[in-house]
């Protein structure tokens, strides 16, 4: 089969849907490639190096919709003002069309495509399970845009991030505070923190705090039970009181910090209201808040979607565009994403990419599968994170078990012991305490230097006892000299034993001891 | 020979080998130490010997023909055979002591009255029975371990019931042998017990599974130590007496050792059946725990390459596949690229105490590059890779986690702190506990199946 790439449509859209490194793998698969000439220009992938890396470039766009079986791109179909019509009039039944979709939002198109008997798979849909982080394009440009959140809240912040001493006096460290430690939150609390910057955030799932902790930065906690793990790895919509304990923190912490991430989304829901104006006003100038739902409504009210704007002091942004101004690298693991896609589609190898609603990742991502609306798919059966109920109790509860055995038992073990010793004394002839002073202290002196054992040396520890343990090959001595023939003859069988025991004890022990070399 | 010189002889024989063992506080001192239990034994052997006056020759066929033997066993045995011959050469010190007691009774020179008789008749008694036990259950032991035996252990009904039948048994018999005895007789009670002992041996060890069989080879070794400080008593031999105690007492840590790095009580491993009260509600909540991510050897050399701190984890699985070289090969290529290899260690990894180490020591892994459990278990949050190698319960987190699992409150190796952690194993089956081990399923864990040592040898190659 022919994939086709064509050049994005969309104004300021930068990205390209697959990359020259990735070509070389789609060719393995037994695809063939074409795309259209510039479609990389703006990602900085020249034509020539499509072309290199086995590619075939097509000058024109209509000519390569209309020739390929599968077409890969990045935003979802829209009016193409070059050819002035709409991509979706560009596709012919049976094709295969691999992009972001966002079926939930675009109601008509996914009409449009099932129209035009197309197979459409979103990108955006692919279930999140373990198994296809490698294909999730959302994670992807999710890292993406949290990296370029602070460097885009760097460029209209009026310091440096990381604290200094300098000749000319003390800088202080800029403080960040990141709302929401999904991909992106996180991947804006890793870039901050390498920037030098003290780092706080917040998220309404406490199984991230320790994901946060371990990129050092300092997780926000509220004194509240209840927990925002939703299905899939999403946050959920809180309760009344959560969110105004929420809020309340959120409206200490604007006064103290510098820059403020806010990445919380909730699916399929405009983005919950967190930044509130007055908490903006009461932020110090030269602040700077980045919205990373600003599409979705933000979570600044203030904010506007695709612009910078200037409030109280302190710059808003609401870029909605943050993988595409990283467009090199954004294209760069779009393409791998969907080469991952391919890999799992076509299992062959052989140039025939597969739908196969047996496939839990293709059947959450098909959105319409020739002529039929397939979405929404049916819920992924498995979470990314296990449920782990009661996590903390359990730990507890191990440790209170722990401590029990108190001090009775050992006293109960003293003082039985101690009488058996007084009956036994009672009892017993002198020849016989005599040897049993020498038992009782040879343990004390046997418990006192086992315990100096390393542990490495517990098994020559083991052979060298069992050697001399053969001492009972004395007993045996004894009794050879008897005149009784039985006799004499068990003691001469007891000391074979034993003896192969002295020599083969002794020197295996030797043989090991030999090998533990520093 | 004077008494006086054979005393003499023998305290400095009991001194050396307390020496013996206190060497093996250290790798340095303990060659040394193997030398002196050596010199103390043959001390031993030259006073005892000199007292001898007849039946040489059979003395003399009989240390020469053992010694041979021992000698090619301790030669040819393969180091992941260790635990085996150990097995084995308790079972001959458990024999040694029924032998030794039975020919005691037998010898009609002997005679004591009263108390002193009772007393006696009782060591030799006690001799007897702990040498059948040891007997018999090292045999076990030995078959289990060299898989001539299923591992799995074998729950007769009620055998609590059985334990305490023949436990009365002994009592009853050791009743009848002190009054016959007295009379010159005494035999059959005798012979009843031993039979008792052999049979209780059988079943102590077969009702003990494989993973358990640390604390049964350390309680071996404690018991052959008994049963020859009972034959000391016996025959009066403060030697004997001494080298049983500490024998004893040495195997008798070992056992609490291995019993506390299973968070066990000892009674309720001797008893056997791991987890029958308990395994239904682990064996409840396994279902479906997530998915794996599986891993290629390329990537495992990627990964491995790219670390500062590596912890390999061995298990009984690295013995079975036989992998502690190319372990070793991998150990020093890493380290030549100035990456941090070490290699963490559970108490009751492997068949026996301290078998690892013996493995490790034997593929000419450096041994101040090797920790014990305690040693290291903090640093994992530093480390970046930690590869566990055939090992399951060891690295299990429900241990610490969920209270209701079969091994919960065992400690364990908390790998899955470190950034990394990449289980070599055959399969996804379950550990000896019969657990699932949720850290297959953690995100940072990634599964290379295959056997061991053929993973290790693409990894190593890929290096």
């Amino acid at each position: 089969m022919k994939i086709g790439i064509p050049k994005e449509v969309h104004p300021g859209e930068r990205r390209v849907a697959t990359t020259p490194d990735v070509i070389p793998h789609l060719l393995k698969l037994g695809f063939e490639v074409a795309v259209q000439s510039g479609a990389g220009a703006e990602a900085s992938f020249s034509d020539a190096a499509y072309t290199k890396s086995g590619a075939t470039v097509v000058a024109d766009a209509k000519a390569l919709w209309e020739s390929s079986d599968i077409i890969f791109k990045v935003r979802a179909p829209e009016y193409n003002p070059d050819l002035d019509t709409e991509e979706v009039d560009l596709l012919r039944a049976g094709q295969i069309l691999i992009s972001f979709i966002w079926p939930a939002q675009n109601p008509d198109l996914l009409k449009k495509l099932a129209d035009k008997k197309v197979t459409a798979i979103a990108m955006d849909s692919v279930p999140r399970i373990s198994r296809a982080q490698k294909l999730d394009a959302l994670s992807s440009m999710a890292n993406i845009a949290g990296y370029r959140a602070v460097i885009e809240a760097a460029q209209h912040f009026g310091r440096f991030f990381t604290g200094q001493i300098t000749a000319a006096g003390k800088i202080p460290p800029a403080k960040v505070m990141v709302i929401g430690a999904g991909v992106a939150g996180l991947s804006a609390i890793g870039t901050a923190q390498s920037m030098g910057a003290i780092v706080r955030a917040f998220d309404t799932r406490p199984e991230v705090k320790e994901q946060v902790e371990s990129m050092n930065a300092e997780f926000l906690e509220l004194e509240f039970e209840e927990e925002g793990s939703g299905t899939g790895g999403y946050a959920k919509v809180m309760s009344k009181e959560f969110i105004e304990a929420e809020m309340a923190l959120f409206a200490e912490q604007a006064k103290e910090v510098d820059i403020i991430i806010t990445t919380a989304l909730i699916p399929g829901k405009p983005a919950p209201e967190l930044i509130t104006p007055e908490m903006v006003a009461s932020m110090k100038n030269g602040s700077v808040i980045v919205d990373l739902a600003a599409e979705q409504g933000g979570n600044c009210k203030l904010s506007e979607a695709g612009k910078v704007v200037k409030v109280h002091g302190v710059s808003i942004i609401g870029y909605t565009d943050l993988p595409s101004r990283l467009a090199t690298q954004s294209s760069q693991l779009y393409g791998t994403n969907l080469r991952h896609l391919m890999t799992d589609m076509c299992k062959a190898k052989d140039g025939n990419a597969v739908v196969d609603f047996e496939d839990e990742v293709v059947r959450g991502a098909t959105v319409v599968k020739n002529g039929e609306v397939t979405w929404p798919p049916p819920a992924p059966k498995l979470s990314v994170a296990p449920p782990k109920p009661k996590e903390e109790p359990a730990v507890e509860k191990v440790a209170a078990a722990a401590e029990k055995p108190s001090a009775k038992g050992p006293m109960m073990a003293f003082a039985i012991g101690g009488l058996a010793l007084f009956g036994l004394g009672a009892v017993a002839p002198p020849s016989f305490m005599a040897h049993f002073t020498v038992f009782v202290l040879a343990c004390f002196i046997g418990y006192m230097v086992i315990w100096n054992v390393a542990p490495a040396l517990h098994t020559p520890l083991m052979s060298v006892t069992n050697a001399i343990s053969s001492i009972i090959i004395i007993g045996a001595l004894m009794q050879i000299s008897s005149s009784d023939n039985l006799i004499m003859w068990i003691a001469g069988a007891t000391v074979l034993l034993t003896s192969i025991n002295i020599a083969g004890g002794f020197a295996v022990t030797r043989r090991m001891l030999e090998m533990f070399r520093r | 020979m004077n008494p006086g010189l054979v005393t003499v002889s023998y305290i400095g024989a009991t001194i050396l080998f307390i020496l013996a063992l206190g060497g093996l506080s250290h790798p340095e001192t303990s060659r040394r130490g193997n030398l002196y239990g050596m010199v103390g034994m043959f001390m031993a052997l030259v006073a005892t010997i000199a007292g001898i006056t007849a039946n040489l020759g059979i003395l003399i066929g009989g240390l020469v023909i053992g010694s041979s033997i021992g000698l090619l066993l301790a030669r040819r045995v393969q180091m992941t055979q260790m635990p085996e011959l150990v097995a084995i050469l308790h079972s001959l010190v458990g024999l040694a002591a029924v032998l030794v007691g039975y020919a005691n009774f037998m010898d009609a020179t002997v005679h004591f009255t009263g108390v002193e008789h009772t007393i006696h008749a009782i060591e030799t008694y006690l001799g007897i029975l702990i040498g059948g036990i040891t007997f018999s259950g090292s045999v076990i032991a030995f078959g289990k371990l060299s898989g001539k035996i299923g591992g799995n252990p074998m729950l007769l009904p009620a055998r609590h019931w059985l334990n305490l039948g023949l436990l009365l048994g002994t009592f009853w018999a050791c009743k009848m042998f002190v009054e016959q005895s007295g009379n010159g007789g005494g035999l059959v009670p005798l012979m009843i017990m031993t039979g008792i002992a052999l049979l209780f041996g059988i079943h102590m060890v077969m009702a003990i599974g494989g993973a358990d069989m640390p604390v049964v080879v350390s309680m071996l070794n404690s018991y052959s130590g008994w049963a020859a400080a009972a034959t000391g008593f016996m025959l009066g031999n403060d030697l004997l007496i001494v080298t049983g105690a500490l024998v004893g007492s040495s195997g008798a840590i070992l056992s609490y050792i291995m019993c506390r790095a299973m968070n066990r009580k000892f009674i309720a491993v001797i008893a056997g059946g791991f987890g029958t009260t308990t395994g239904g509600g682990g064996a409840a909540q396994e279902g479906e725990q997530g998915e794996v991510i599986a891993i290629q050897a390329s990537e495992v050399a990627d990964l491995m390459r790219e670390s500062k701190e590596i912890m390999i984890i061995p298990g009984y699985g690295m013995a079975v596949a036989q992998a502690q070289h190319i372990v070793c090969e991998i150990t020093k290529t890493l380290r030549a690229k100035k990456i941090n290899v070490r290699f963490g260690i559970h108490p009751v990894a492997g068949r026996m105490p301290g078998h690892m180490n013996v493995l490790l020591a034997e593929a000419k892994v450096p041994y101040d590059i090797v920790f014990e459990m305690d040693e290291i278990n903090e640093d994992f949050p530093k480390i970046d890779v930690a590869i566990v190698i055939g090992a399951n319960d060891i690295v299990n987190p429900s241990a610490q986690t969920d209270p209701d699992s079969p091994i919960a409150g065992m400690p364990v190796l908390e790998c899955w702190k470190s950034t990394t952690t990449i289980v070599l194993k055959r399969s996804m089956a379950t550990g000896y506990a019969g657990v699932q081990n949720p850290l297959f399923f953690k995100e940072n864990t990634r599964m290379l199946f295959g056997d061991a040592r053929e993973s290790l040898d693409a990894v190593f190659k890929d290096l």
